[in-house]
């Protein structure tokens, strides 16, 4: 009961934030609960299962594009577009994983990685659709939901808080089953749980699709919030970013992504009064966090202190 | 009785090496059967091509009449072949609930809790639900290996070494608990404790350089001359 | 220019672009086959060779050749050094994981990109070479230097092969290569091997971003292709095999030259990139290579 509790009073108070915070503050609240549902799904491929992809920025990109081209293109309201570009997310996923689970380790990364930088630069091939580097605006005719219209702030946060919620709550309920307590098998001791009569590659294949289906509905909900669909968000930087999110907040815990996500959005924000090196922030944060907690916060805290922590 | 395994000319070479070189082998439902021979003639390797973890490169395997010899392992696992390994090889980061726990609902999720606790109950682990599987002793994760494999309710467990490691009043305890297996439960044993051996099979099977040297029940192997002068002689 | 002396344009231009690739690509194979580290921030130490290669051509008078010279046994030096200290202070101490090690040169290519252009800057600088020599084809002239590159790096190709095969510093790597417990037991200082490979792998990238920069100008973004086509060659060559990254840098480097004659240069990346991930998903042990 008590990470259930924990869990949906995290989201209460997400939910009064737009009362105590600027609309500057909680515009950018709203961009990091997006990117810790993009988090989210990558710490079910990393943290439970043990699949450290390279690949993610694809499956960003498949939910955002899957979004924003009908919209652009066809007229779709959000509803709809949104849909797809869940859809879109797992769909490629399963296509990723079909080809690159056939391998493991260092091999998958790389594997990952080059999938991941084709789709970015056929994103750039076909420019005159997908706009290349330079993306689009998504028209504003596409960004209306239920008859508010997402570019406000207000509906903005809201639909970005309804996300966040329903993400966070249904991972918590994934991996307190009986299926996620097999995505850890796979994570912990492949050959083991072969012998006990699971198929390895049909779960992590499973697992990596519900990662995409994440991954979709972070690139979607970016696409129709924020009103941007760009190729940039297929390069290898936002890739590493759900890994820096996770890491950071604690790889194997449902809460990591989005404490990841929030404290490296404000690490940035604190430093670029002393510094535009970003990057400087981002390599550093990661070299440290490898050497000297590759737990994470919250999987330090689990391993000595709370270990009732989901 | 009909046979549960067969196996047929089975053989795995690794390079020149015959590690399991042409071997006929029956299980007979419900028997306790052990599996001796002197370090690498080819237990391990053996029983590793009836559960499915090496491919065999020649020869047949069936359970209960049926070919499995070209089944992946976790298939065979669904079909009843448990494998305990001699290794243990337990998921050490997780709660000793949780190992188990993944054995109980591969074979379906009802009442997961309370089988799961059965199995821990039924070798003794009850009371360490919680604790990490690698914080257990020695001897404890052997036993947390051996409940995983009862958790599958296999028609056939495969113990490899169980008792190794284990103090002489867990032994005891150990051959009870593998009594009380048969005759739902057909198990295959290997084991360097002649006592434990010869105390539990009801026929027990010596394998040299990969061959099969004798077949027959505890009294006929002790009495065998060939067995005496390659093995029990030694 | 009619059809002929068009593709001989063109390989000799591949022929640079293989010469600079299998420098950089030795390397990387290098790192892995001896390290089982797969290092994604070697692009940055080649990087970082074009840039002191500027450095030091900048700061030291005199004749364009005395200051590149100054610069080819300077710079690769350097980054040498720099490699040797990541490795001692991040790789050693992460226990040489493959995939924590990945997590962390990510950092580093982090790191010494945003290093290169806070002290650098964004600009693209060009480097004189050290002769202007042009042979004259019947065809078309062609830049001396650019044959001069291919030479150098037959030559420090040559040189690898027989530090590794003929010197005792070579076998103790190969060795290490082949069995890091059983090299520890006969005495080997694993830990001093993997400090050198790892030293020795950056200072190669670096020579090549060194002899690159004369051709084209020093900037702080340009070691993503040479990263991209460093694992493509490694890939396709067998990870870990030397002789196979060297045909596999011929291969990739002279066609790269065709193809793109042919091809939108996008396109041929695309193919590319699409081409290494289903070797590695279908024949791991690459094209060429013999198996590891």
């Amino acid at each position: 009961m008590k990470p259930w509790i924990l869990h949906i009073a995290l989201i209460a108070v997400l939910a009064t934030a737009p009362l105590w915070l600027s609309p500057y503050h909680a515009t950018n609240l709203a961009r990091i609960m997006v990117l810790a549902v993009f988090a989210m799904g990558y710490n079910l491929a990393f943290g439970y299962t043990g699949l450290l992809s390279l690949g993610h920025a694809l499956l960003l990109a498949a939910g955002m594009y899957a979004a924003g081209l009908p919209a652009q293109l066809w007229g779709w309201a959000a509803g709809p577009a949104f849909i797809a570009g869940i859809a879109g997310g797992g769909l490629i996923a399963a296509a990723l994983g079909l080809l690159a689970l056939r391998t493991a380790g260092v091999s998958f990364m790389i594997v990952t990685l080059m999938f991941a930088q084709a789709g970015y630069l056929t994103l750039l091939y076909f420019a005159h659709v997908t706009g290349g580097e330079d993306g689009f605006a998504v028209v504003s005719s596409g960004r209306v939901l239920l008859g508010s219209d997402l570019s406000t702030d207000t509906p903005r946060f809201l639909a970005a808080l309804t996300i966040f919620a329903i993400g966070l709550l249904a991972s918590l309920a994934l991996v307190r089953s009986p299926f996620g307590r097999t995505m850890v098998a796979m994570r912990e001791n492949e050959e083991r749980s072969r012998m006990l009569g699971y198929n390895p590659f049909t779960v992590k294949l499973a697992a990596l699709t519900l990662s995409g289906l994440y991954a979709g509905a972070a690139g979607a909900a970016y696409a129709l919030l924020f009103g941007y669909v760009g190729a940039s968000f297929a390069t290898i930087q936002y890739s590493i970013l759900p890994m820096l999110y996770v890491l950071m907040g604690g790889a194997g815990t449902t809460l990591g992504p989005f404490l990841g996500a929030l404290l490296m959005f404000a690490l940035i924000e604190a430093a670029t009064v002393l510094t535009t090196a970003h990057q400087f922030i981002v390599g550093a944060a990661l070299v440290v966090l490898i050497l000297f907690a590759p737990k994470g916060i919250l999987g330090t805290i689990r391993e000595r202190w709370l270990r009732w922590l989901p | 009785m009909a046979p549960l395994i067969q196996t047929r000319g089975l053989t795995r070479h690794f390079g020149g090496l015959k590690a399991v070189d042409g071997v006929d082998f029956t299980l007979t439902q419900g028997e306790i059967h052990g599996l001796i021979g002197p370090n690498g003639a080819g237990k391990t390797t053996f029983v590793s091509l009836l559960s499915g973890r090496l491919p065999a490169q020649s020869g047949t395997i069936s359970l209960n009449g049926e070919d499995i010899t070209r089944l992946p392992a976790h298939h065979r696992a669904r079909k009843g072949i448990a494998y305990t390994f001699q290794i243990t090889s337990v998921f050490p980061r997780l709660s000793v609930f949780d190992n188990v726990a993944l054995a109980v609902q591969s074979q379906g999720t009802r009442d997961l809790t309370a089988r799961t606790r059965a199995a821990l109950v039924r070798v003794g682990l009850d009371g360490l639900e919680e604790q990490e599987a690698q914080t257990l002793s020695y001897g404890h994760q052997r036993l947390l290996e051996v409940a995983m494999g009862l958790a599958l309710h296999p028609r056939l467990l495969i113990l490899d070494e169980p008792t190794q490691g284990l103090a002489a009043s867990e032994i005891e305890g150990f051959k009870s608990l593998v009594r009380s297996l048969v005759p739902e439960t057909t198990v295959l044993l290997i084991e360097h404790n002649m006592e434990v051996v010869m105390d539990l099979a009801t026929r027990i099977t010596v394998l040299t350089f990969g061959r099969v040297l004798a077949t027959g029940t505890p009294a006929e192997i002790r009495a065998n001359p060939h067995v005496q002068e390659a093995y029990l002689g030694a | 220019m009619a059809f002929g002396p068009f593709l001989l344009l063109a390989l000799m231009e591949g022929l640079v672009t293989a010469a600079i690739l299998a420098l950089a690509a030795s390397g990387l194979s290098l790192v892995f086959g001896v390290m089982r580290v797969v290092n994604v921030a070697h692009g940055e130490f080649y990087m970082l060779g074009a840039v002191l290669a500027w450095a030091v051509t900048t700061m030291i008078p005199g004749p364009p050749a005395m200051a590149f010279l100054a610069a080819v046994l300077i710079a690769p030096l350097l980054v040498a050094a720099l490699a040797a200290a990541a490795d001692g202070l991040i790789l050693k101490r992460l226990n040489y994981d493959p995939e924590a090690t990945i997590v962390a040169t990510i950092g580093l290519l982090y790191i010494l990109q945003q290093a290169a252009l806070s002290l650098y800057g964004p600009n693209a600088n060009p480097v004189a070479a050290p002769f202007t020599w042009r042979i004259q084809l019947p065809w078309f002239g062609y830049s001396g230097y650019k044959l001069f590159v291919v030479l150098a790096a037959i030559l420090v190709l040559l040189a690898l092969w027989a530090f590794m095969t003929r010197t005792r510093a070579g076998l103790v790597m190969r060795a290490t290569q082949v069995d890091r417990t059983t090299a520890q037991a006969f005495g080997i200082n694993v830990d001093r091997v993997y400090m050198g490979t790892f030293a020795l792998g950056a200072g190669l990238a670096a020579l090549a971003g060194v002899l690159i920069v004369p051709v084209q100008q020093a900037q702080y973004l340009m070691g993503h292709d040479p990263l991209l086509l460093s694992f493509i060659v490694v890939i396709i060559g067998g990870l870990g095999s030397l002789r196979g990254t060297l045909i596999a840098a011929l291969v990739i480097g002279l066609s790269d030259g065709v193809i793109s004659m042919f091809f939108t240069p996008t396109l041929a990346k695309i193919l590319a990139t699409l081409l290494v991930a289903m070797v590695l998903v279908f024949r791991p042990q690459g094209l060429f290579g013999a198996k590891a």
